[in-house]
């Protein structure tokens, strides 16, 4: 009687041992999860972490040292080297700093010559060359355009490539199946297979191409708590939310956070109560969409052929390329300070140190020095364009706002944008454009330069329509 | 002396069929003419007598029944080729790949027109097949129920779970003008489907009727388990003669009683704990259905909704404030 009593227990205990084996399997994640609440309690803001699998992120998630500083003093690259193109204001021990910091972070096995031409460092015969110097711009455009996403830590060659002369992590577009032509069965619509690209889900599994490459919509949401007809009505359709999940799954996986990270639980869509991150977030979709429309794309040509994908498309980014699993990459290492050459695209500055006047079609603005309500050399060009285009189109109205930096007392500040703002008014004025066409707004501080003197900040801008 | 008694064995709890009951074997009650004649003798198999009645068959297909299957298998192949095809005909990846396959309905593009085959229209014919299957299958509960002189209870409550099914499948997609809207056939697209139709309605937790839904999903959770321990417990007094403790109450039914009187003040009799669970069980899919069916004909966005008419609290902001850079005119 013991003994049958026993029998079932431990067969009752294997069991459950192979019920527990098997939904593990199906996790593919061993414990422990540990979970930190994020939100307000009870509202499920949480983040799930598995210290383990997070351990072993951090040790290959590392940033390499940087080099010491070299002198700025000596000649430049552009005197010494030729057909230096991008970085050519940097002293030669700068350059070869720089270049020594590519080779390791791009090529340390294959060294110089992955680029370079032997024998003639200056020859751009290797696309290689062509290749790293786009990048290089690239590079300095993330980090000079592109801070709403990086911000002060910006990025370096090491973010994407980690020591691959291609990042491990890019896109191309996926391969068709082989029988897809006049097959009548079987059709995949673009998801229901496992893929990695969407966290082995079955979600449609080039969320890449619409968002990351194209600008489709990303929202389905819409704004009215009913169905409405006519031009209210929100036609998303189920499956467009698909594919945006399938861009949301793809980001988790690439940052290795849940979706609670950015977004309120409660609705997706709402942006109250939302993490500030999803503003980061929001960002970084449209650099990587920039990324691609306007460095990988037009390489397409300079790249042989074994480096493109199936459909001939170039190697492109997104989340994972730089971010690798961790949501700040390299954990947030501010890697690119030591390598200012690559925080900006280098200018010469300019005479007055301001920013040339724009004049768009819709816009004008025009900068003044430190203190000064008057419009000098450049800038008063600006002002001479805004008065023809003004003259040119009678239907249009100009307003005009003041701005002032962020250094020095407020009132005064204020003051100070109100006389800018003046001057405008009472040069188009002069000019003969009527008082009705020209209407004043309120001094503003410029939302960019919220510390600090920034020579962009002190303008004036006007509206025209 | 007394013998030693264990505090817990498996043996006192009444949790596994401890005794197997033979009879002799029977065909069940004559049937009308006109009627099939069952198929199969009827035979024991001691395991599955464990679980339930040891004996097996015969069974009556009939006429419903026979359609029913030949609808179900040609649906049930064409969902299966079709995979096969997306895996490039491969078994072994149609194997590995199995629960990520699917047989998908038709593109938004297509709206309510009738698709080509190879882009969802192979999805509208199985549509077509698995739901008169499934109708049959119903007609024959019906049918079987009424020769037998039962009730038709079993035949309403799948009835329940096909409203669901329709409402999934055929209604909304109707109501919302395009075949897409129609849930894939497919283990983990179907889910995923499940996951984008609330995404994209701002959450159907917010739905009150997906509420009602999991309330009485859960609810039949708990009175299953409820009723099932309370007649296990009298089992040792032959509680499990339930039909006769209906009209003939017992110390059984009595003790049941008396054990929900005391833990919780209020007990359901012998017959009415069968109308909590059947009730509880129908409206389940009843109410989803009808959750369903509003979410996109008629409410975009359930979120809103329950904001809108204090349905929820809103919790207090713990976050600095966001602003959608959307409105803020960033570029691009």
């Amino acid at each position: 009687m013991s003994n049958l009593a026993t029998l079932k227990l431990s067969g009752l205990r294997l069991l459950a041992a192979g019920l527990a084996a098997m939904a593990l399997a199906g996790c593919g994640e061993r414990p422990p999860i540990e979970t930190k609440q994020l939100g307000y309690r009870g509202t499920g803001m949480e983040q799930n972490v598995n210290p383990r699998l997070e351990a072993a992120k951090v040790a290959v998630n590392q940033a390499p040292v940087a080099a010491d500083p070299a002198s700025a003093d000596g000649p430049k690259a552009s005197q010494v080297y030729q057909n230096v193109k991008v970085l050519g204001h940097l002293s030669v021990a700068e350059f070869s700093r720089h270049m020594n910091a590519i080779t390791q972070w791009v090529s340390p096995k294959e060294g110089c010559i992955y680029c370079h031409v032997g024998e003639n460092f200056a020859d751009d015969g290797k696309y290689t060359k062509i290749v790293a110097r786009r990048m290089i711009q690239m590079t300095q455009h993330i980090n000079q355009d592109w801070q709403k996403h990086v911000a002060a830590t910006g990025v370096t060659c090491y973010t994407c490539h980690r020591g691959n002369p291609v990042p491990e992590n890019v896109w191309y577009k996926p391969a068709d199946r082989k029988y897809t032509a006049n097959s009548i069965m079987g059709d995949l619509a673009g998801q229901n297979y496992a893929s990695k690209s969407v966290g082995y889900s079955s979600l449609p599994f080039d969320p890449f191409t619409p968002y990351l490459l194209e600008d489709k919509p990303i929202r389905v949401n819409g704004n009215e708590a009913l169905k409405f007809t006519g031009a209210a009505a929100n036609n998303n359709s189920t499956k467009q939310a698909e594919h945006t999940y399938a861009l949301m799954v793809h980001m988790s996986q690439g940052l290795g956070v849940n979706c609670t990270t950015c977004h309120n639980t409660q609705n997706f869509q709402e942006w109250t109560n939302a993490p500030p991150q999803r503003v980061t977030a929001w960002h970084g979709i449209r650099m990587a969409r920039d990324l691609n429309n306007a460095y990988m794309v037009p390489l397409t040509d300079t790249f042989p052929a074994n480096r493109k994908g199936v459909h001939g498309d170039v190697a492109k980014v997104n989340c994972l390329t730089c971010h690798q699993g961790v949501q700040k990459p390299l954990y947030g290492a501010a890697m690119a300070k030591a390598y200012p050459e690559l925080l900006a695209p280098y200018k010469a500055p300019a005479s007055d140190g301001l920013p040339a006047p724009l004049a768009e079609a819709m816009r004008s603005v025009m900068y003044f020095a430190v203190g000064s309500a008057t419009l000098e050399g450049e800038q008063a060009k600006g002002m001479a364009q805004l008065v023809s285009s003004m003259a040119a189109n009678q239907a249009i109205k100009a307003t005009i706002s003041g701005y002032h930096s962020a250094s020095g007392e407020l009132a005064a500040n204020q003051e100070l944008a109100k006389q800018r703002a003046f001057m405008v008014r009472d040069s188009l004025l002069a000019a003969g454009i009527a008082p009705a066409r020209v209407v004043l707004d309120k001094p503003l501080q410029a939302e960019a330069n919220l510390a600090g003197e920034d020579p962009a900040a002190r303008r004036v801008e006007v509206s025209v329509k | 002396m007394a013998q030693f008694k264990p505090l817990f064995s498996l043996e006192n709890q009444n949790l596994l069929t401890a005794v197997q009951p033979v009879g002799p074997l029977h065909d069940g009650p004559a049937l009308p003419r006109g009627d099939w004649r069952r198929s199969g003798k009827p035979f024991l198999f001691h395991l599955l007598g464990r679980i339930g009645n040891a004996q097996i068959g015969p069974i009556y297909l009939g006429g419903l029944g026979v359609a029913s299957l030949v609808f179900g298998t040609l649906a049930f192949n064409i969902i299966g080729f079709n995979m096969l095809a997306s895996v490039d005909w491969s078994p072994l990846q149609l194997i590995r790949q199995l629960f990520w396959l699917a047989l998908e309905p038709p593109p938004p593009s297509f709206g309510l027109s009738i698709p080509p085959l190879a882009q969802g229209g192979w999805w509208l014919v199985v549509g077509f097949l698995l739901t008169t299957s499934i109708l049959l299958w119903w007609a024959r509960t019906y049918r079987r129920a009424r020769q037998l002189g039962l009730g038709t209870h079993v035949a309403w409550a799948f009835a329940a779970a096909i409203w669901l099914y329709l409402v999934c499948g055929f209604f909304r997609p109707i109501m919302m003008g395009s075949w897409s809207e129609a849930v894939p056939f497919g283990i983990f697209p179907h889910l995923d489907w499940v996951s984008a139709i609330s995404l994209r309605h701002g959450n159907l937790f917010y739905n009150p009727f997906h509420a009602l839904s999991i309330v009485f999903l859960y609810g039949s959770v708990l009175l299953f388990a409820m009723h099932g321990a309370t007649i296990l417990a009298v089992g040792r007094y032959g509680g499990e003669r339930e039909i006769e403790q209906i009209v003939d109450r017992g110390t059984a039914s009595e003790r049941a009683a008396l054990f929900w009187r005391w833990t919780m003040g209020f007990n359901a009799s012998m017959e009415s704990i069968h109308r909590w669970a059947w009730w509880f069980a129908v409206l389940c899919p009843l109410v989803g259905g009808i959750g369903i069916l509003l979410t996109g004909p008629v409410v975009d966005n359930w979120y809103l909704w329950s904001m809108k008419h204090h349905v929820v609290p809103s919790y207090p902001q713990v976050f600095p404030v966001s602003i959608d850079p959307a409105l803020l005119g960033a570029k691009p």
